[in-house]
């Protein structure tokens, strides 16, 4: 690493939105992406992926251009890039994981919408340089798929009793003995899930607490 | 003004922008398009092997094994749907035909007749597999498709010889409610169908689902188990399966194929 320059700043911008200044859990954004994935683990993984390369590139090339961006336009040409790497990746979804490709790509096409990716390139990217906004791309992007991973672990155990498609808890359907709580697996549950995560985290985190 | 707001440079910029996105999408589009038919087939054909039973639910096979079990035990050949004949092996390769696409080309389809499974055109062509026991067809596995809740749903049924018992089915391509119709890909549920009739007596399509649960198939062979919380889907399923089964669908070639007139 000792090409790359590592600094204290971008430190920052890379470990900040893992917890503290999550974009699910504090900032609230990316819900609705947050509430279609998170029925299964493998999903949820993915998502995940392809949510922090994108944030991350994206981040790098507005990052790259921003000096040359014409503040009129900035907006569309942000779209633009974030844009053509979500087709990038759904791309080559479809040529290496097709079977997946199949449930995913219809939220795989919205994380052009996806607020966190749009919210890091207006909000960050336009002001920092190119480097350190990659590496607030990456952070952002893990924070998103670390919510996005715990929504789905609980969603998928208790909905289905599995763990990335593998058998925990036996069904009834399937011999076994537990009972799935079909709620689990719409949409709905995500809401609570995400409710509690946030609770907790500002229970864990009391400066995230809003005086009121 | 300064220069980075001027009207011409921002077109120029938008342009700059706007060729550089266009290119990078074209670029992984194009390189990316043969991998992702060569995906979208592989997972086509071993669907074709889950409903022959010749690929156990849940394990995975390399393209190279659906390849060897094709050439081993599988002989594709294409149906003229509105006749029953079969297409010469010379004439079209039935492994290359495609008849999904096949459905959207004029050329290669027509209106479907007045039916309640939501299927708007027919090809002309439809596409048959059948699994070899040395010399002799064992199964024979047809395509079928039809409209469910959300979305049209795609799947291969397979008969035996008689072209009657059930030996197996799946649902590879569809969109119903996760949990409720979407159940249709449990394999727990199509197994449920393995032994039961597509046919009535009278050679008529009765193969049903119904509410609630069905007996065994030697008891009960026209019916099979619904989904519960998911009439619908359930419903769907009865009408694109006896649609296929009809001489609307595969029917006539079943009839010629039983009778002996084609081998």
């Amino acid at each position: 690493m000792a090409a790359i320059p590592f600094s204290r700043e971008d430190r920052k911008a890379l470990v900040d939105p893992l917890i503290i200044n999550n974009p699910i859990g504090v900032q609230v954004l990316g819900i609705c992406s947050a509430l279609a994935v998170t029925t299964r683990m493998d999903k949820a993984l993915v998502m995940g992926i392809g949510v922090t390369l994108v944030t991350a590139l994206a981040n790098l090339a507005v990052s790259l251009v921003r000096n040359y961006t014409p503040g009129s336009i900035r907006i569309i040409v942000q779209l633009s890039i974030i844009a053509s790497l979500v087709i990038v990746f759904d791309q080559i979804l479809k040529a290496t994981l097709y079977e997946l490709s199949l449930e995913l790509s219809v939220f795989v096409g919205l994380i052009i919408t996806n607020c966190i990716v749009m919210g890091r390139a207006e909000g960050y990217a336009m002001q920092n340089p190119p480097l350190r906004s990659f590496w607030d791309g990456i952070g952002n992007g893990l924070g998103y798929a670390l919510v996005l991973m715990l929504v789905a672990l609980a969603r998928e155990l208790l909905g289905a009793g599995k763990i990335f498609g593998f058998t925990v808890l036996p069904l009834v359907t399937d011999g076994g003995w537990y009972v799935p709580n079909g709620l689990m697996l719409l949409a709905p549950s995500a809401l609570f899930v995400i409710g509690l995560l946030i609770w907790a985290l500002r229970v864990w985190k009391p400066q995230l607490q809003e005086k009121d | 003004m300064s220069k980075r707001e001027s009207t011409r440079y921002t077109i120029l910029f938008a342009t700059a922008v706007c060729v550089a996105c266009a290119l990078l999408v074209s670029v992984a589009a194009v390189s990316l398009q043969p991998r992702q038919a060569a995906a979208a087939r592989l997972y086509m054909e071993k669907n074709v092997l889950l409903a022959a039973g010749l690929l156990e639910p849940g394990t995975d096979a390399t393209a190279q094994e659906v390849n060897r079990i094709f050439d081993e035990r599988i002989r594709v050949r294409l149906v003229d749907l509105a006749t029953g004949d079969l297409v010469p092996e010379s004439k079209m390769d039935a492994r290359a035909y495609d008849q999904r696409r096949a459905r959207g080309d004029p050329t290669m389809s027509r209106v479907a007749p007045p039916n309640n499974a939501g299927i708007g055109r027919l090809p002309n062509l439809g596409v048959v597999y059948f699994i070899m026991k040395g010399d002799q067809v064992d199964q024979i596995v047809i395509a079928v498709e039809g409209l469910g809740m959300w979305g049209t749903i795609y799947g291969f049924l397979s008969l035996d010889r008689d072209t009657n018992t059930v030996r197996g089915l799946t649902y590879y391509d569809q969109k119903e409610t996760p949990g409720l119709g979407g159940e249709i890909g449990n394999p727990k549920w199509q197994a449920l169908w393995r032994g039961r009739k597509g046919f009535d007596d009278q050679w008529n399509a009765r193969i049903m689902v119904i509410k609630g649960q069905a007996g065994t198939p030697e008891a009960d062979p026209l019916r099979v188990d619904g989904l519960s919380g998911a009439t619908v889907t359930s419903n769907a399923i009865t009408r694109l399966m006896q649609f296929w089964l009809s001489d609307n669908g595969y029917g006539r070639f079943l009839r010629r194929f039983r009778e002996g007139q084609v081998t």
